[in-house]
């Protein structure tokens, strides 16, 4: 009896955390197409419910409805895995974002790298998607992505030392009351902004959106996908992008802290912060979107093992021997 | 000049100015309209959906001179005509095939009593091809239904033909 209590204590917290996240996917994918066209001097979609809100969901009925179609050629098995595998693995790692101090589905010591973790392995819905595919563009398409993630996803390893080596933590509250004093993004600019760019290539946004650049290879990874199959790659698509936003604010932007210590600011619960960080860091994704042209393959790989990599590891040098002969280098645990 | 561009790289001036221009035009007014609750501004010259026209006293302006039907690059008109009780000439058929049509205007231009017209309307989608065979029938019904509109536009153009 005791077991199905916690059982069911237990779903409810997780669709407590899954629901809302899902329900922000569909607002956030709604919102970046509003922010696209408004730079575009387009009025974007506005029909469907207030401001088009409902868009999405209208989208997403529509893909309930298509028929799924499997190539005859296509790997069966990991063909229908593949957009499973990378909804599930974008929407777990929600499990340790902490939105305050107790709202936190499961407070794990490694956070960090259980969060990183998991954003390595959604290279595997990617890479199953395009080889199960059995087609030449969801291959190349898949290929590219691979090489894409995994050099990017080095460099955003060295910054995340970077900040580790201030915290002294891998918790990832702790993380965020280390920065009460004051930001990560203050001291640690240039570690934003290349975490920021490589983040934007972690989820295959542009300009780094070679995966699926229409102009050559039709949709990448995702051509031979249809239907609700479709619509979960991408839906995870954009619960990573969610994702990489709130990792940017809790490495950088202080989380669910407020950003002035003082009365009518601190006052405000803890979530509100987080979701407004979070959102500016989208909607900064979004208008980065709008206004870049898209990078040629090798100039991607250029910038991430030669520009990124050293600049990371120098600067980890660098925070480490400042807090070593400040001595304010942080005790362990 | 070099100095300067290197400078311009490490702080990503270009990337900067871009994002900061992007949240300027963001805020200007659109250009694109609601379309199918609000529609753009047609000129009067604008070659739609095809009409034939009747004089005020409701007599058909059509002589069944078969100009059109000659001048038809894609040969999507085809006219048939008779002599009425009345003694004039008058089409027994006129077909407009909709789908060869071209849209050219041709028609229009070689008409000498401004019997078919092309007005202004461009939504007649239709779920069959059939439907897309236009009779005589379908364009005098069109001709009746836009008659306004047309004489409107045939005024505000007559002054450059």
């Amino acid at each position: 009896m005791i077991y199905i209590n916690i059982f069911f204590n237990e779903t409810y917290k997780i669709l407590f955390l899954l629901i809302p996240v899902l329900v922000s996917v569909a607002l956030i994918v709604w919102l970046d197409r509003r922010i696209w066209a408004f730079v575009q001097k387009r009025k974007g979609p506005n029909v469907v419910g207030p401001f088009g809100l409902l868009q999405t969901f209208a989208d997403a009925l529509k893909y309930m409805f298509k028929e799924i179609i499997i190539p005859s050629s296509a790997h069966k098995i990991i063909f229908i895995l593949a957009p499973i595998v990378t909804l599930t693995l974008s929407l777990v790692a929600w499990a340790v974002i902490p939105f305050s101090e107790q709202l936190v589905l499961s407070d794990i010591n490694v956070g960090i790298l259980y969060l990183f973790a998991i954003s390595s392995l959604s290279v595997y819905g990617i890479i199953m998607g395009g080889w199960a595919s059995n087609s030449k563009y969801p291959f190349l398409g898949a290929i590219r992505s691979a090489a894409q993630m995994i050099s990017y996803e080095v460099s955003i390893g060295i910054i995340i030392i970077n900040v580790l080596l201030c915290v002294g933590s891998l918790n990832l509250n702790k993380i965020v009351l280390a920065q009460s004093n004051v930001w990560f993004v203050l001291p640690l600019f240039p570690m934003f902004v290349i975490f920021f760019i490589s983040a934007l290539a972690e989820t295959n946004r542009p300009p780094f959106d070679l995966p699926e650049a229409e102009s050559e290879l039709v949709a990448g990874y995702q051509t031979e996908y249809s239907g609700m199959m479709y619509a979960m790659f991408w839906l995870g698509e954009y619960a990573n992008i969610l994702l990489l936003c709130a990792l940017g604010s809790i490495l950088f932007l202080g989380g669910w802290l407020s950003p002035i210590d003082i009365s009518p600011f601190n006052l405000l619960p803890g979530p509100f912060w987080m979701i407004f960080k979070i959102l500016f860091l989208f909607i900064l994704f979004s208008l980065v979107k709008a206004i870049v042209p898209r990078y040629r393959f090798d100039q991607l790989m250029r910038l991430g093992w030669k520009i990124f990599l050293p600049l990371s590891l120098f600067w980890v040098v660098l925070t480490a021997s400042f807090l070593f002969f400040t001595e304010t280098l942080p005790l362990i645990g | 000049m070099k100095i300067n561009r290197i400078v311009k790289t490490i702080f990503m001036a270009d990337f900067v100015s871009a994002l900061l221009l992007a949240i300027k035009i963001s805020f200007k007014t659109k250009k694109t309209i609601n379309y199918p609750f609000e529609k753009g501004k047609l000129s009067p010259r604008f070659r739609g959906e095809h009409a034939l026209r009747r004089y005020p006293n409701g007599e058909e302006r059509c002589i069944a001179c078969k100009l059109c039907e000659a001048v038809c690059p894609a040969q999507a008109i085809t006219i048939e005509s008779e002599i009425k009780p009345d003694g004039s000439r008058k089409t027994s058929r006129y077909d407009i095939d909709m789908l060869k049509c071209i849209y050219c205007g041709l028609c229009e231009e070689s008409c000498p009593v401004d019997a078919i017209v092309q007005g202004p309307n461009f939504e007649f989608a239709t779920e069959t091809r059939e439907e897309l065979y236009y009779n005589k029938k379908k364009l005098l019904e069109n001709g009746d239904k836009w008659e306004t509109a047309l004489a409107a536009n045939i005024k505000s153009d007559s002054a450059f033909r």
